[in-house]
């Protein structure tokens, strides 16, 4: 009989270490089922950010570099600079892109590094325990907006997707959503057109992945795709941004 | 074959670098360096090589953190403030074991201080800077030609030991012109042939590398440890390295200390100062000598060991344009038995020859441990 699904070649058969429901394993999944897809694991480098996926290469069967918090993009940068002809992507949270990171992020951006980004959207902080993030919604409860955020106070969810997207230097960014399978497939297509995009040449290419964090959410993860699909879309509209 | 050039302490390094086969350069501006990337700028692409002014130092030194885990020589440059900012980065380069040269040309703090030439910057270069237990190799060039020299000696040093080395001089040495000698071919880097020799192609023996898994397992490069005890084992194969590094690499110059009474210890700059004032004391048959570290890290403790071996009943003066940095390691290299004096300006001042023999003539008959020593202003 002909084996008709099968765990990606660049992924490792090992044990996760993310929570029930997180999306991170599935982001994971489908970067390498498009590295496999586009043949190029031999040829891929990828950059980890600090988080809950800081061991995101413990899952991947291709090189591997770590960067400090929100500095993956000027790493990547000194890698693909050096390395034009490797496939270099980035793999971040939303504090690490969109917090510390904004820097890095705004100006590997501006300079149209072509690169490509996987930037998580769950909208806290998991690895360290549920602070507010700067894509938090209003009304969120964290650990650090413990009554929920308050524009006046916290200032409002960051759009960096938006944001990026009015800079001539990058050439796509996409969001796209894990909160149901068919948005899965969506998310894969988009992962593998930024990684084309990068083959092709044409610049910087992000895929804003809206992920679910049941634990820091205090919801099942039935619960939190539901609030994902019903909630946080709203805040973070889905679809081609540029 | 050499030839003799003309050229500025910041120009020299930034020359040497290229020379030394360095192909990335990530900065950004700040004085008294800017000659650095203006010099790189122009250089990198003649050679094949990357430059980026960065929107950061921050993002500087991770720049040539993903250049060097890629297995190609790569350097940053700043001055005070901004090596402040690349601490971050420089921790991470030494727990990740990747070999990376940073220039520091120290100007005044703390804070934003000033421009003017400083040596304050010795701790931050010496016991670590950044968090965890690590060391930078840290050489301290005291003319333009050997800012020129240490500058390549820098990139040896850090492939050799995979592991983070800077340099360290002041504003004065980096804005001074002299001439120096380099090989001539040097600066006529053929383009095409240092571009295929170079870029593009890391070092065959730089196994660890990232360049993609082809033909091999995946690498990794990261300073993370995670799992129980593997931070522990980490660790200490650093400080297996580091004690390696401090047997193998202490670096110094020792000037009429053979019959000296008082042994002036300082680096750099300093200890340029400090040789005119030598020549002024010696000339009215005062027996005094100089230690001059070249090393920083590792502290050249053993011609200290040396100087106590031989018995001599010699008093110790360190010179410093700080307020007293360097002078804890010359301490602890002779002991409590020996006087130890200090003389340092910092702020814009530096230690001027007459203060510095002035010192020497002072302290040249006393019995007893007594510091600090004011100098006479």
């Amino acid at each position: 009989m002909d084996k008709i699904f099968t765990k990606p070649k660049s992924l490792r058969d090992i044990p996760t270490h993310y929570c029930p429901g997180c999306g991170h394993g599935v982001a994971h999944r489908l970067v390498c089922e498009v590295v496999d897809e586009l043949d190029i694991r031999e040829k891929v480098i990828g950059v980890t950010p600090i988080g809950c996926a800081v061991i995101a290469y413990d899952y991947w069967e291709f090189d591997c570099c770590e960067a400090a918090h929100g500095r993956a993009l000027a790493v990547a940068t000194g890698i693909k600079r050096m390395r034009p002809h490797n496939l270099v992507f980035t793999y971040q949270g939303d504090g690490d892109l969109a917090a510390i990171g904004t820097a890095e992020t705004i100006h590997a951006a501006n300079r149209g590094e072509n690169l490509t980004v996987i930037f998580i959207n769950n909208a806290v902080y998991g690895m360290t325990g549920g602070q507010m993030a700067p894509t938090t919604l209003l009304e969120q409860k964290t650990a650090t907006t413990p009554l929920g955020r308050c524009a006046k106070l916290e200032g409002y969810p960051l759009k960096i997707s938006e944001l990026l997207s009015c800079l001539p230097g990058v050439y796509s960014i996409e969001r796209v959503s894990t909160d149901s399978p068919a948005k899965v497939l969506s998310a894969k297509k988009a992962i593998k057109q930024a990684f084309i995009n990068q083959m092709e040449g044409k610049g910087f290419s992000l895929v804003e992945i809206l992920s679910a964090c049941p634990t820091y959410l205090g919801l099942k993860p039935i619960d939190s795709v539901k609030w994902m699909a019903e909630t946080m879309t709203k805040e973070f509209p889905l679809g081609k941004i540029k | 074959m050499s030839e003799k050039i003309l050229i500025t302490g910041n120009e020299a390094i930034a020359e040497a670098a290229i020379q030394a086969g360095a192909r990335f350069y990530a900065g950004y501006p700040i004085t008294p360096q800017n000659e650095i990337p203006a010099y790189m700028a122009k250089r990198m692409p003649e050679v094949g090589g990357v430059f980026i002014q960065s929107e950061s130092e921050l993002a500087a030194i991770s720049m040539v953190m993903g250049a060097a885990a890629c297995g190609f020589r790569a350097l940053t440059s700043s001055s005070s403030p901004g090596i402040s900012l690349k601490q971050e980065g420089i921790s991470y380069i030494a727990g990740a074991e990747l070999p990376a040269v940073i220039v520091n040309i120290m100007r005044a703090g703390p804070g934003l201080g000033n421009i003017w030439p400083a040596q304050s910057d010795y701790f931050q270069a010496t016991k670590g800077g950044g968090h965890g237990d690590y060391h930078n190799i840290v050489l301290a060039p005291a003319s333009v030609q050997e800012a020129f020299d240490l500058t390549q000696f820098a990139f040896e040093l850090a492939d050799k030991y995979r592991n983070p080395v800077m340099v360290l001089g002041d504003g004065l040495l980096g804005q001074m012109m002299e001439p120096i000698l380099v090989p001539r071919s040097s600066f006529l880097v053929p383009r095409e042939e240092s571009k295929q020799s170079t870029k593009h192609e890391a070092q065959s023996t730089k196994t660890w590398a990232l360049t993609g898994c082809k033909d091999r397992k995946p690498n990794l490069v990261a300073s993370f440890r995670m799992r129980e005890g593997d931070l522990e084992k980490l660790n200490q194969h650093l400080q297996e390295k580091y004690q390696e590094i401090e047997g193998k690499e202490q670096g110094f110059e020792a000037l009429d200390i053979a019959d000296a009474n008082t042994i002036i210890v300082a680096y750099g700059t300093m200890a340029r100062i400090a040789k005119g004032a030598i020549k002024t004391l010696r000339a009215k048959n005062i027996k005094v000598g100089l230690i001059r570290p070249i090393t920083l890290w590792p502290f050249p403790k053993d011609i200290f060991d040396r100087v106590k071996g031989q018995g001599l009943r010699v008093k110790f003066l360190a010179v410093e344009m700080s307020y007293g940095q360097m002078v804890e390691d010359v301490r602890l290299a002779v002991g409590s038995e020996y006087m130890v004096e200090f003389l340092g300006r910092s702020g814009g001042g530096i230690p001027s020859e007459e203060e510095i023999a002035y010192s020497v003539e002072r302290i040249a008959d006393r019995k007893t441990k007594r510091y600090p020593l004011n100098a006479k202003r």
